[in-house]
């Protein structure tokens, strides 16, 4: 029982981990209709330039909110100089495009600053908080609480904020949305800006349990998309609760089910991912999309 | 007219001559009898090319041999390429190596992957593969891959050397295992259960005495975490833990073990040893009292500052490798076993055929190098394609890895 428990809570830490990641997918889907492969390496790319800014002495925070900043601007530009030229291009094309950014990006990280893994400061204390046998690490805990206080804002942004109303009408309709003054291309770069912003908190979140290396993300990412597509591509709060719900899956099949155990915990995210796909493709708590032909 | 005709006769005399080259295949090697040329390839580029730091140091130990007059009045000419790690880059670059560079031997290809994918070829072309930077235990096989040998010693003589420090030191013991489910956890966890089943047989262990194997557990390369397996192995009741992971995950392990208030007797294996790669990242704190075992002088430990082969493995360091290629460990590893090549190729003399190169490579005889640890003799035979078999065990202490005991060897 004692280790179901600390399994549960270990599940949760790293379903934590997929559950930032998947809601920067989410954004992306939610503010372009694209589903963005360089995710992961963007963000790993952000929680480097933010490694850079510490150990050149500048404080945690003052350094996290620089990276904010930072990534924002990057996603903007990424938008703006790459994305936009293939927006009405095949969707294979654009596929394209995704894994040439995340293959420059984990190349460049791995030529400037090697593939060796780097410790990234915790903001939270290093003991573990013990209650009975169960033992949480602070650090898990707090990027939960974290990932939870993004979904927040952004849920509050999406709602009450008209900038929010116009970027989600931008990817919805783009061209109803011109009609009545949005400027779609700049709410296409700010959604792109958002996305990035997101993932350079998860990067920020994730580096302290994983260590920083230009080959963080990449098992992550699949589990963000699975879990993602099984809480709803559309559904912010629907992302972070397929990420949980991973994390927590993955721990217990791989420990009480022996025909899964650790070899085929991977299997068991990609298996959700074709399930969901095949029989509720716009996931549990996602909208149904109707399109008109 | 005229010149269309002169084209073509060029063109045919072109292809003749191609054609009469192309009639000495083989055999017929082009290089000079002023040069040794050896063939290497590293990862200079891609996720694993942190290893370059060898095949370069490799070519500034030449370029010291070759200041000093070269190998028995022969300079030698090494030639490395990039095969970032992947296997069908390796098949391609030793291609050109064999096919078009035409040297004499190869020498330090790094990578077990890469390595498996030319294993074959080499063997077939009959050409010196020497000394490959990989722990496998398959490239000692003289009997099928007689032109292939390793180097440093296998994976499964050191988990065999584990297991016997098991067996004798903790009593009973009840193990827990974490591997990486890949070709080089699997050879790990092979010699440990071997080792451990010969040795409790040789001690005559019974019952509570002998030491068991409570719990296995894996993790592939994709796995973000390791924390699920390590809750695992602390519930299992293991006392022993033998961690069988690369750097990345060794360090995970270290931290999260005191994390979730585990204290089992901690043996790393000998891949993530490195104190600036796994154990400062993991907390030195967390890593007191890890058990491991090595085979070479560690330039950071103070015991060897007035060590005479030390002082020239510095002064070389000093005069040969840029500072921004100074890895410690990887360069005492690239000057140790290329002084092991330099040593077998002396020896051949003046006959530099690969029949030669591979007889005099699988002949070597109590051999001490001034970088590995007083006492470990390198010996090969026709029969005996590990050189290096003996080690050391090493215990951290929160600063530096401090050896004690004799030497182990996996007999």
């Amino acid at each position: 029982m004692e280790s179901f428990l600390q399994q549960v809570v270990s599940g949760l830490a790293t379903g934590g981990i997929y559950a930032a990641l998947a809601l920067a997918l989410v954004m992306i889907y939610h503010s372009t209709n694209h589903l963005n492969f360089a995710q992961g390496e963007m963000a790993m790319f952000s929680t480097y330039i933010s490694w850079s800014l510490i150990n050149a002495g500048v404080p945690y925070w003052i350094a996290f909110f620089a990276t904010l900043v930072i990534a924002f601007a990057g996603g903007v530009v990424i938008e703006r100089l790459i994305i936009r030229w293939v927006e009405d291009a095949p969707v294979l094309t654009v596929v394209i495009v995704f894994i040439g950014l995340l293959m420059i990006f984990n190349s460049v990280a791995g030529w400037i600053y090697s593939y060796d893994i780097k410790v990234f400061p915790s903001p939270f204390p290093d003991q573990p908080i013990q209650i009975g046998t169960l033992y949480l690490g602070p650090h898990d805990v707090g990027a939960i609480a974290v990932t939870l206080i993004v979904l927040a804002i952004l849920f509050l942004f999406f709602r009450y904020t008209s900038l929010g109303l116009a970027m989600r009408a931008a990817a919805e309709n783009p061209e109803s949305s011109r009609l009545v003054g949005i400027r779609v291309g700049r709410m296409l770069g700010m959604g792109w800006g958002l996305a990035a912003l997101i993932g350079a908190v998860a990067g920020m979140m994730v580096a302290p349990i994983v260590f920083l290396d230009p080959n963080m993300m990449a098992g992550i990412l699949i589990y963000a998309f699975a879990g993602a597509m099984f809480g709803g591509i559309s559904s912010p709060g629907g992302a972070v609760f397929g990420g949980f719900f991973l994390g927590v899956t993955e721990n217990l099949a791989g420990s009480y089910i022996p025909f899964i155990g650790n070899e085929l915990k991977l299997s068991v995210a990609l298996v959700i991912i074709v399930v969901v796909l095949l029989v509720r493709p716009s996931g549990i708590f996602g909208k149904v999309t109707v399109s008109r032909v | 007219m005229c010149s269309r005709n002169h084209w073509l006769r060029l063109a045919a005399m072109t292809a003749g001559l191609i054609l009469v080259f192309a009639a000495f295949p083989g055999d017929q090697t082009a290089y000079g009898q002023d040069e040794i040329r050896i063939g290497n390839t590293n990862p200079y580029s891609g996720p694993a090319s942190s290893y370059g730091t060898i095949g370069r140091a490799i070519g500034f130990y030449f370029n010291k041999v070759n200041d000093e007059g070269g190998i028995n009045g022969r300079k030698i000419n090494y030639i490395s390429y990039d095969d970032g790690y992947s296997p069908p880059r390796t098949v391609e670059q030793i291609r050109k190596l064999v096919e078009q560079d035409r040297v004499h031997l190869l020498f330090q290809t790094l990578g077990t992957p890469t390595n498996s994918a030319i294993h074959k070829y080499v063997n077939k072309k009959k050409i010196p593969h020497l000394f490959v930077a990989t722990g496998a235990t398959k490239w000692g096989n003289p009997k099928e891959y007689p032109w292939t040998m390793g180097w440093q010693p296998n994976y499964q003589t050191v988990s065999k050397i584990f297991a016997q420090y098991v067996i004798e030191n903790v009593p009973g013991a009840r193990i827990g295992i974490l591997y990486q489910n890949d070709d080089y956890g699997k050879d790990y966890l092979y010699g440990f259960k071997a080792g451990l089943a010969e040795g409790i047989e040789r001690a005559g262990l019974t019952g509570d005495q002998a030491p068991r194997i409570v719990m296995e557990q894996s993790y592939e390369v994709t796995d973000p975490t390791i924390d699920s397996q390590i809750i695992n192995l602390k519930t299992s009741g293991a006392n022993v833990f033998f961690n069988i992971s690369i750097p990345k995950f060794a360090a995970q392990a270290i931290k999260r073990i005191k994390a979730i208030g585990w204290d089992p007797l901690h043996i790393i294996n000998d891949v993530s040893t490195s104190i600036d790669a796994v154990l400062r990242p993991a907390g030195l704190e967390n890593a007191i009292g890890l058990i491991s075992a090595q085979y070479i002088k560690d330039p950071a430990s103070p015991e060897w500052a007035d060590d005479p082969g030390m002082i020239d493995f510095l002064k070389f360091m000093d005069k040969y490798v840029p500072a921004e290629s100074r890895n410690p460990a990887f360069t005492v590893y690239a000057y140790s076993v290329s002084q092991t090549l330099v040593y077998v190729l002396e020896r051949c003399g003046d006959d530099l055929s690969r029949e030669n190169i591979m007889r005099q490579a699988a002949n070597i005889r109590n051999l001490e190098l001034p970088m590995l640890l007083p006492g470990i003799k390198i010996n090969t035979g026709p029969d005996d394609f590990y050189p290096i078999e003996q080690m050391q065990m090493q215990r951290f202490d929160g600063e530096k890895w401090v050896r004690f005991g004799d030497l182990l060897s996996a007999g």
